[in-house]
Order: C-alpha cells, then structure tokens, then sequence
C-alpha cells in the first residue's frame, strides 16, 4: 500500500505544479497586456491618432507612424500575397511529389527560419544599397514580404489541401483544363483560408520592428512616395522607449499595437470559424 | 442492322504501379445501348470506366496496354485533346458530387469551360439538360438556390444533367444509385431509359437486380479479367460460365 | 489551349522559385559583406576574440556568442518546464473552458509585437532584479526570463500537437496496466512524443537565438564577457541591432559577419528541428 500512497501523492503533487503553471501562464499574459494598456489607453484620444509626433514625440500623435504602418504593410501584402499563392498552386497542383517540388520546400523551410534581424541587414544591403532604393517604403515593404512569404505559401497549401478531390475530380470530367480546375473549382473555395494567411501576414509586418529599421529608416515625416522613408508604430515605439524621449507616449503607442494585434487576431479567428462551419 | 461499334476495347491491360488491375480486356460496347459492366468488388469495373476518359491519367503511376477506340479513333494517340475526349465521353460518379454553386452553375460549369459565355445560349444548354435529365419541373423555379439543398436523387439527377449539357455521345456512370432511396433509383433508372435514344449508357449497377433491370448487354467481370459477355436476358438466365452463374444466383458477392 | 497552359506552368515555377531565389540573395549579399573580414582577420580571432572595439579594429564577438549562449539557455530552463507543463494540461487535465483560454491566451501571446515584451521587461522586470537582486537590472536574468515568456507558445504548440498525435492506445494501454494518470504521463506519453517535444525545443531555441529588439531593450548591452546572471551582456542580434545604425566600413562589415555566423547556427539548428520531426512522422 504505501508504493500506491506514493505514486498518488506525486500525481497529485504533478497536478498541482501543472495547474500553477498553466495559470502562470495565462497570468503573466494578462500583465503584461494590463500594465501596458492601463497606461496606454488614457493617452489615446482623436488628436493622438490624428496629430503627427512633434518635438522627437515627446508632443502630438501618431498619425505619421500610423500612415507608414499601413505604407510599408500594404506594400508587403501586394508583394507577398500572388507569389505565395502562385507556390502553394504550384506545390500542391502541379508537383505533389518529385525533387522540384522537395527543393522548393526546403528553401521555403530555410526561409522560415531566417531570424529578422538577417532580414533587416539583406534589406539594407540590397534594397536600400545595391538597388539603391534607399530607406523608403518600397526598401521595407520589399524585405517585409520576403519575411512574411513562408507564412502565406503554408496557409495557402493548407488550405488547397482542404479542398476535397472530388472538386477537382470533376471538373476534369467535364473537360476542364488544370488551370480552368485551379482557378474555377479549387481556388474560390479556399479563399477563406488563404484569407487568414494574408491576415497572419499582415500581423507579421505590423509588429515587425529590426527589419523596418534597417530599411525604412525612422523619418517622423509623412511620407510623400513610394521611396520616402517613413517609421512604423513599432519602430516609434521602441525608440519613444529606449531613448527614454517619453513614457507616456510610448504607452500610448503600445497600447494601440496591442489592441490592433488583439483587433486583427479576433477578425482572424472569427473568419476561420466561418470557414470551418461553412465546410461542415 | 449493321452498327459500328461505338467503343471498341482491345487487349487492354491496366496498372497502378505495380498491381495489375485489368487484364486484357476485350469488349466492343454499341452505339445508343445501356452496357452494364457488373461483378463483386475490386473486379476493375471503375478501373475500365474511369480508363475510357482517361481520368486514369490523374492518378500518378499508372501504365497500360492495349488500346481503346472511340468511333474508331485510338484515345490514347498522344495528339488527341483530353478536354475534348472527357466532353464526349462523360461520367457520373456514386457518390453525387454538387460543385458548392447555384443548380444554374452546376450545369453551366462544362459549357462555361468551353467558352461559352452568352446568356441566352447558357439558359438554353441549362433548360435542356435539366429538362434530358428528368430535373427541370422540379428545380425550374429555384435554378439559383445552391445545389447543395437538393436531395440525393436530386443531386445526382443534376450530375447527369452537368454532362449532359456538354451534348456528350458516351455516359458512363459508376454506381449511379449507390446511397439513394427506392424512389430516386426508380427515378434515375427512368431517366436512363429515356437517355439510351441519343446516348451510349455503360453503367456499373448497384447489385445484380438494377443490371438485370436497365441492361440491353452485359459484361461480368472477376478479379480484372472480362469473363463472360452478351445480352442481359441471356446472362442472367443462361450463363455460361460456371463464375457467372454462381454470382448471378447470389452464392458469392 | 495547351499552349496556355504550358505558359501557365512555366510562370507558375518561375514563382515557386522566388523562395529560393530570395534565400540565395539572402546568402550571397550577407556572405558577401561579411566572409571578407572574417578571412582577413582570420575566423579564430573573429570567433574566439573577446575584445570588441570598433574603433581599434578589434573584432572579436567571443562575449555575444557566450551572451547569447547564456541567454537562451536561461530561457531554455525556465521556458520548458513551463512550456510542457502548459502542453500536458491542455492535452490531458484542462477542463474544456479552462483550456480554450489557456489557448487563447497562448495565441494571443504570440501574437504580442516583441518590442512591447522589451517593454515590459524594461519597466517591471528591470527594476525588479535591480532591487531584490542587485546589479544594473538589465541583466542576462531579465533577458532570459522576458524570452521564455516569448518562446512558450513555440514549446506549447508543438509540444501539444505531438502529445495528441500519439495513438490513444498508449494512453488506453498504460491506464490498463494500473499505472496512474501521471505515471502514464510521465513514462509513457511524454517519452514516446520525445521527437516532437525536442523538436519544439529546438524552435524555441532557434526564435530565441534570433530575438533581436526585446534583448536591446533589456540586457544592458556591455561589451565583456559576462561572468555572472546578474551581468549586462550583449547577444550575437543585439551587437547587429545597435552598432548598424551608425557603422561604416570594416566595422560595418564585422556586423554583417556576426550576422554569417548568427545565420549558420539557426541553420544548424532549424535542420536538426526538420530531421527529427521527420523522423516522428515515420
């Protein structure tokens, strides 16, 4: 009896730790979150999303950073999005298996790995000097959608995958060519899952901070053109923090990426449930 | 009355990798006649049909020899058109496939892949087939709700209709009634009957009854091999082959 | 007809190489800035050199290797034990409600930009270490405790996903066989998802190993070789983060060679990652 008194007392010992660690967990989330936008939300007003930063930010809004946020992320999304999906079309349409089709996923796999600080120094070296691009939004936009092409090529996939065989099978009965099929019977139905992938895409380029900096410099100007540089929220962020220019700004500017990733995961989330029950 | 065969079957052996799935098979199938291809499963009987428009070639490794002629014409010549061969050679599979559009674009899919795209001429297509596939008074008011609603006999009616809007010459259907109720199945095989006037039928039948029911001819077919062929009356009731016999009268199956 | 569609397939590969094609730029343009000075110092002083000082010329990144060495070990130790813990509750004791938060919350916290974690750790945790521990506070122990918070979703979800794969007849058989919940657990479930379990580790190691802007925010940044946790330090990301923005020349070339090497070890590892979950497949 007292091998089966222990062997119970340590699973209930393993439960207990097990349980503290999962609400730690869900704690330190709900701090950090909390700490940051108890802060950060009185800040926020219509002047601060529509004044740009004075005075290095100690003054004013954000609108600039705002502006160069979506510049840089529509520029990355524009670029990223047809050459993932042209991928994920190829790989599972056209190749499925074969030594192509494992080169191609092994540098997609290679790719994915790459940390970002690598992607800010590429983007230097090549856009903003080799290609004399110079820090703009094109530089940054470019490097981005190198960045974030993995993510978008594997949601893709998934999703093309989802659709059932039959689909295709078909449309190739009544005489449809493979890319009458692809476009006609695979792809309109798998939009909602290539949606989502765009939209983690999207999450990606707005938190994204090294590699902005590297290539899209940190002009607080509104920028003019594709080729001005501009800063992203999170590169103002992040020098409104650690040049200790102002706290209060700083947690106002965090505050807004918080509740925008929280915004955007939300949609995203909503969008795949509607697409998992219209499946079903 | 002397007709040319509409689909002539030569020596034809199949392969996916390395099993072979029919072996020489020889069967000549006339024109506007429903041939019933029957036997217990894994015979190659879908192998055969899916192998007459070349859906075969879909799936990776597959190999074959002998020939297959349509109106005389070998379907594996390299310079012949898929797309064209699967529009004159049509299929319906057992499982009833709606595409997730409108019952107006599931029947409008095939000709809007031909290029098709007049409004005037697209209802046309869609009223006839719908009308040849016995579906057009029950749908004509709702011919824009999703074809998803319908029921199985429905769903599958519209199948045939899809095909039948491409004006095919050969339908093949595998298992046409497989999962649907009575009724429907009475209703599918009525339809057949009207369709074998302008179409060559070559059905796989759900069980012995249904070919007995529908055939003109019919072919048994064992493990992949073609054992015995010729009209549905005398097959049924004279075999000659002793394997035949004994799954016409049900001892195996 | 077929014309079109050969064309279509031609453009089709044309765009499935992108990936390649961007990672050979990656390769070629940061080989390129960077393998010149590593050569013309020679690899050893570069790599086991302690002192960096620009100025001089001096190159040796020996204290961001160890720093970052450091630093992702410490998240390791925390962010592990942690992580599995959080991987075993929502696979085996979570009560449905409770483990769609936890999810949630997982998701959530992967999907907090890293610059709000630096944040974090720079207003709460920093002055924490520097008051209850001693020393600057913008330490190696900041670092690795703010990184294993950000490496747990990379641990949990992997972890989770290879736990669940598992037939249920392991768990069916062990719980037969009079073992109890944890035994089974413990000796049976988490061994026999051990390659999905190291593989999640080793992401973790490689996203943490790459952690660039949090760990400016928060370890201080000193330039020696750290001897101790409570010691400031700079990683291998950290040392390219902040000397880029105003290097030139040579010492912008050793950047770009710290940024070779940092490259080579998430290569190493990201494959050791693909071969053991292949090796769980089969």
């Amino acid at each position: 009896m007292k091998i089966r008194q222990t062997r119970y007392l340590t699973q209930m010992v393993a439960k207990i730790l097990i349980w503290i660690a999962a609400f730690f967990t869900m704690a330190v989330m709900a701090l950090i979150i909390f700490q940051v936008l108890s802060e950060g939300l009185p800040v926020l007003s219509p002047g601060f999303f529509l004044e740009t930063p004075r005075s290095m930010g100690r003054e004013g809004g954000i609108l600039s950073p705002i502006i160069g946020t979506i510049a840089l992320t529509v520029v990355a999304i524009i670029v990223a999005t047809p050459l993932g999906i042209g991928t994920a079309i190829f790989l599972w349409e056209y190749t499925r298996e074969g030594r192509i089709s494992r080169i191609i996923r092994f540098g997609i796999g290679c790719l994915a790995g790459v940390p970002s600080i690598i992607f800010g120094l590429f983007g230097f070296v090549f856009f903003v000097i080799y290609l004399n691009m110079g820090w703009s939004i094109l530089s940054g936009g470019l490097a981005l959608a190198a960045m974030i092409l993995p993510t978008v090529i594997c949601t893709t996939e998934e999703a093309l995958k989802a659709i059932p065989y039959s689909f295709r099978e078909v449309s190739y009965s009544l005489g449809g060519t493979k890319w009458q099929t692809v476009t006609r019977a695979v792809l309109p139905n798998a939009l909602p899952g290539i949606f989502t992938g765009i939209i983690l895409g999207i999450c990606r380029s707005i938190e994204e901070t090294a590699v902005v900096i590297l290539t899209a410099g940190s002009s607080l100007i509104i920028p003019t053109s594709l080729f001005s540089p501009v800063r992203t929220m999170s590169v103002h962020f992040y020098i409104l923090a650690r040049e200790g220019i102002s706290m209060e700004m700083a947690y106002g500017t965090g505050a807004t990426l918080i509740i925008l990733v929280l915004l955007v995961n939300t949609i995203a989330n909503w969008l795949l449930n509607r697409y998992i029950r219209h499946r079903a | 009355m002397f007709k040319e065969n509409k689909i002539t079957i030569k020596d034809f052996s199949f392969y996916y990798q390395s099993i072979q799935a029919l072996r020489d098979i020889s069967l000549d199938i006339r024109p506007q006649e429903i041939f019933v291809i029957f036997g217990p499963a894994r015979s190659g009987k879908t192998t055969l049909l899916k192998s007459l428009n070349r859906l075969t070639d879909l799936i990776f490794g597959t190999t074959h020899t002998g020939t297959i002629f349509l109106d005389g014409l070998d379907i594996y010549d390299p310079k012949i058109s898929l797309t064209h061969l699967r529009r004159r050679v049509g299929m319906v599979f057992d499982l009833p496939t709606p595409l997730p559009l409108s019952i107006f674009d599931n029947v409008a899919y095939g000709p809007k892949l031909k290029g098709t795209i007049q409004k005037r001429r697209l209802n046309e297509i869609v009223e006839k087939a719908l009308r040849s596939a016995v579906l057009w008074e029950e749908v004509k008011d709702r011919l824009h709700a999703s074809a998803l609603r319908l029921s199985g006999g429905q769903q599958q009616r519209l199948c045939i209709a899809r095909i039948l809007a491409l004006e095919p010459e050969v339908l093949l259907l595998d298992e046409p009634c497989s999962g649907l109720d009575p009724i429907s199945t009475a209703s599918i095989e009525e339809t057949l009957n009207q369709l074998k006037k302008e179409y060559t039928i070559i059905l796989i039948p759900h069980n012995v009854q249904q070919a007995s029911r529908v055939a003109d001819r019919a072919a048994f077919f064992l493990n992949g091999e073609l054992i015995e062929e010729g009209p549905v009356y005398k097959m049924f009731t004279r075999p000659r082959d002793k394997r035949t016999e004994d799954y016409v009268t049900g001892k195996f199956g | 007809m077929e014309f079109k569609e050969k064309f279509v397939e031609k453009i089709l590969l044309l765009i499935a190489f992108s990936s390649i094609t961007i990672l050979a730029l990656i390769a070629f343009f940061i080989f390129g800035e960077g393998i010149p000075l590593i050569w013309k110092i020679g690899p050893k002083s570069f790599l086991l050199g302690e002192r960096w000082v620009p100025s001089q010329g001096s190159f040796g990144i020996l204290p961001m290797i160890v720093g970052s060495f450091w630093v992702t070990f410490g998240a390791l130790l925390l962010g592990i034990p942690l992580g599995l813990a959080c991987a075993i509750f929502l696979c085996e004791w979570t009560p449905p409600s409770i483990g769609m938060i936890l999810r949630s919350a997982i998701q959530v916290l992967a999907g907090i930009p890293s610059v709000i974690y630096g944040f974090w750790g720079l207003v709460v945790l920093v002055p924490l270490v520097r008051n209850f521990l001693g020393g600057p506070g913008l330490s190696i122990l900041s670092g690795s405790l703010v990184l294993s918070i950000m490496i747990l979703p990379t641990i949990i979800s992997i972890s989770e996903d290879s736990l669940k794969a598992l037939p249920p007849s392991y768990k069916a058989g062990s719980l037969a066989l009079g073992a109890t919940h944890w035994q089974t657990i413990w000796r049976v479930l988490i061994p026999a998802a051990r390659s999905g379990i190291v593989a999640s580790i080793i992401l973790g190691m490689g996203r943490a190993l790459g952690e660039t802007m949090a760990m400016i925010m928060i370890l201080g940044n000193a330039v020696k070789m750290p001897s101790s946790f409570l010691d400031s330090a700079r990683t291998l990301t950290t040392n390219i983060g902040i000397e880029m923005g105003y290097a030139s020349g040579e010492h912008r070339q050793a950047l770009f060679a710290t940024g070779v090497i940092l490259f080579f070890i998430i290569m190493i590892l990201n494959s050791l990652a693909i071969i053991l979950s292949r090796r769980r497949v089969s």
